[in-house]
């Protein structure tokens, strides 16, 4: 045990080289057709094909390498550090915990209360605008999302994979009653949340009896009647060329952000026009819908109805042997759940002006869940950090214009987007299985709080 | 009448090929409980090696015969996808084998989106169209049955012949039947079960791969982003059958088949697959066991 584990020692090394190889050997057959060999087409627009050595070379290098780096060093590195650990007997839970670690929450939103500010102050107008709407916007609703799913599956342990659908119901709400009846933003943010609160649960009523894989499969297969429904029904929702032109959010009704209109934010307040104003107000607004779906999270988790839902997601058949009434304990997760991905939705419509149901695809969900899970099930703030991360990172990758310089003009980052999304959902989950912040606060104690690591809890076997 | 029998020979073939993926889904789920969210995309990588291998065979014998290239296609399909699968339940679903229910289902849906994502990087988005290989047409009174579709009935009704085989008649398959009915007994008893999961993913992989191929040569056309909604319909066929049993498998892929291509006749093609999901909806809700499942026992 000792001997093999050792870096450098013979057996590791030759072994690493047999695995190596085996790993070189393997993805040479497998990126063969795909990457060896290239099809397009001419200009009769007939398909052809070319080879692509070079690239088949560097994959099946790649792959041979990080085997051989994993089994010769990486692995033994790791197994060392974790039997150093389990000598020492420490728990990384009970570690104390320095100034950052202790005051994040206060620290992370301090800054994002300066963020638009900070950006407008260093990069100016024109270049804020990016980076507030890019990167802060497009991160806080997934944040949203991420939050308002986490009721669903992290604290109630139902696992739904057809999440985007109650953020269609809740932009097209928007979109459709704004633009026929001309009713404005502040009334149609809390009725979008009522109106997806309402479908999740007619949608959630079916599937009650459901649990677990077979659970995640119906709302899927919701998620995609709902986008179905939206791509056909053109009449109403004019199908795939979406819903265009909707109104954007006033200030409170008091100034309009209309750049025409008389009352205008710009004109009111003698500055010069920009549309970096009304993505600050935006910025706000989602920031503090974001706060109210935090909050309302964690006065749920203490009420009963939120001890109800974790003891649902621990163990329905003692639940149900305790009186707990699971039909409305499984509806109300589904129903707030959904109102927060109805709020964020219309929220998504008003910041977009344009609402189709490309928008809407069962990839979004995913990336959602994705978020949920990589962030540790049931963390806020682990949640928050994943969303960071994970639609941040996308977004980067999008303004990595230099990399077109490394691999050549052809070089769309862009495209590269979901695959490195795909990837680091496997890679995060192979390594930290229980997502970034492994470890829970729970909600009820005995004398002191201390938080446990999160293989305790079982999570979506609703 | 006739138009009736006609879209009853079009689902069928529709179907056969629902039931090739389906079963890969329910071998899957019946032997290590996970849903292989990637298989929809394993089923679209066996079309486009199956389109790669057409185009290098066509260009190099331009007059090969046309038995020769689909056996090619769909043979180097199998070896190809067999291989993928395998690497991929080596590096991102057996490490996770024991830990908790949703990260095998997390590492799925990342593989399922890295396996289309990386077809279009390196293939490029565009659809992908192939000259038809099979042309033949046979007229018996007022119905039209084509050539590939007689193929595709008769290739899948052999592999499931072959696949029944391997599964009810040989140690393999003794052992594939007993990891799934208790694994650790299994492995007590001197099962590999390990490589017993290997093989199964490489036989889902393969049969997935012959769909792939054939749905190629039915549509004259593969793209990067065929693999979902086709997945998700062989995966509704595979809970209608009752996930786990492979009669059940075919038995649902047949029906899913035949649903759409009805419903597409008689009622709307644009809802076709509303449809198949509210299907899916329904049985799960009325019967999760599906039509030949188990009924699974509730324990605490």
């Amino acid at each position: 045990m000792t001997a093999a584990t050792e870096t450098g020692h013979p057996n590791v090394l030759a072994k690493a080289v047999r695995e190596g190889i085996f790993a070189g050997v393997i993805s040479f057959f497998m990126f063969l057709l795909f990457v060896g060999v290239e099809t397009y087409q001419d200009i009769n627009n007939a398909l052809v094909w070319r080879t692509r050595w070079g690239l088949l070379a560097i994959f099946v290098l790649v792959a041979a390498v990080s085997r051989f780096l994993t089994v010769g060093f990486i692995k033994p590195h790791i197994d060392r550090r974790k039997l150093a650990k389990a000598k020492s007997g420490v728990l990384e839970i009970s570690e104390q915990k320095n100034f950052f670690h202790r005051h994040f929450l206060k620290i992370a939103l301090i800054f994002l209360l300066v963020y638009p500010f900070l950006s407008l102050l260093i990069v100016g107008k024109q270049g804020s605008l990016k980076y507030v709407d890019n990167f802060g916007i497009q991160i806080l609703i997934y944040v949203m999302l991420a939050w308002g799913l986490n009721i669903v599956v992290g604290l109630a342990g139902l696992l739904d994979l057809g999440y985007v659908a109650f953020y269609a119901v809740g932009a097209y709400s928007y979109a459709l009653l704004s633009s026929y009846f001309g009713l404005s933003f502040w009334l149609l943010l809390p009725m979008s949340g009522v109106l997806a609160a309402l479908w999740g649960i007619i949608l959630g009523f079916p599937v009650l009896r459901l649990r677990g894989d077979y659970l995640a499969i119906v709302t899927l297969a919701f998620g995609e009647i709902i986008r179905l429904v939206l791509i056909n029904w053109t009449d109403v929702t004019k199908g795939t060329f979406g819903i265009s032109g909707i109104a954007k959010a006033s200030f409170f009704g008091i100034w309009s952000f209309d750049t025409g209109s008389a009352n205008s934010f710009v004109k009111a307040w003698g500055l010069s026009a920009s549309s970096v104003y009304y993505k600050i107000f935006l910025f706000y607004i989602i920031l503090a819908l974001c706060m109210l779906t935090a909050y309302v999270t964690i006065r749920l988790r203490r009420m009963p109805i939120g001890r109800a839902w974790e003891a649902l997601r621990e163990d329905e058949i003692a639940c149900r042997s305790l009186g707990i009434n699971t039909v409305t304990t499984k509806l109300t997760a589904f129903a707030t759940g959904a109102m927060f991905g109805g709020i964020a939705g219309s929220f998504f419509a008003t910041r977009q002006g344009f609402v189709s149901p490309e928008s809407f695809v069962f990839l979004e969900s995913a990336v959602i869940l994705a978020i949920v899970v990589l962030g540790g099930m049931g963390s806020l703030t682990g949640i928050a950090i994943a969303a960071v991360v994970m639609v941040g990172g996308t977004e980067v990758l999008r303004e990595m214009s230099f990399l077109k310089a490394v691999f050549g003009p052809d070089f769309t980052p862009e495209l590269y987007r979901m695959l490195l999304f795909g990837l680091a959902m496997i890679i995060v989950m192979l390594f930290k299985p229980r997502g970034f912040v492994g470890s829970r606060e729970p909600t009820a104690f005995l004398k002191e709080r201390r938080a446990v690591s999160g293989s305790f809890t079982k999570e979506g076997h609703g | 009448m006739e138009y009736f029998i006609q879209q009853l020979i079009n689902g069928l073939t529709l179907g056969s090929i629902y039931g090739l993926v389906a079963i890969g889904y329910t071998m899957v789920y019946g032997i290590i409980g996970m849903i292989n969210f990637a298989h929809g995309d394993i089923f679209m990588l066996g079309g486009f090696a199956a389109l790669i291998v057409f185009l290098i065979a066509t260009s190099f014998f331009a007059g090969i015969p046309v038995a020769l290239l689909l056996l090619l296609m769909l043979l180097v399909g199998m070896l190809m996808t067999g291989l993928w699968n395998w690497t991929i339940e080596r590096v991102a679903y057996r490490p996770l084998r024991g830990s908790f229910r949703l990260a095998p289902l997390i590492t799925a849906i990342g593989m399922s989106i890295v396996l289309s994502n990386f077809i279009q990087v390196t293939q490029g988005p565009r659809n992908k169209p192939i000259p038809p290989m099979v042309t033949d047409v046979f007229h018996i009174g007022g119905i039209t049955i084509s050539l590939k579709q007689v193929l595709i009935v008769i290739i899948t009704a052999v592999l499931l012949f072959a696949f029944w085989y391997i599964v009810n008649k040989t140690p393999l398959g003794r052992a594939q039947r007993a990891t799934e009915q208790d694994r650790k007994m299994a492995a007590l008893l001197g099962v590999d079960v390990d490589r017993t999961i290997s093989i199964t993913f490489i036989m889902g992989a393969a049969l997935a791969a012959v769909a792939g191929g054939m749905y190629l040569m039915y549509y004259g056309v593969a793209s990067f982003n065929d693999g979902f909604i086709p997945g998700v319909k062989a995966f509704t066929a595979a809970v209608l059958g009752g996930i786990g049993s492979l009669p059940g498998a075919v038995l649902g892929g047949l029906l899913i088949g035949l649903i759409e291509s009805l419903w597409s006749a008689y009622f709307s093609i644009a809802y076709k697959d509303v449809a198949t999901f509210a299907i899916l909806a329904f049985v799960l809700i009325f019967k999760p066991t599906g039509i030949l499942g188990r009924p699974e026992v509730e324990k605490v």
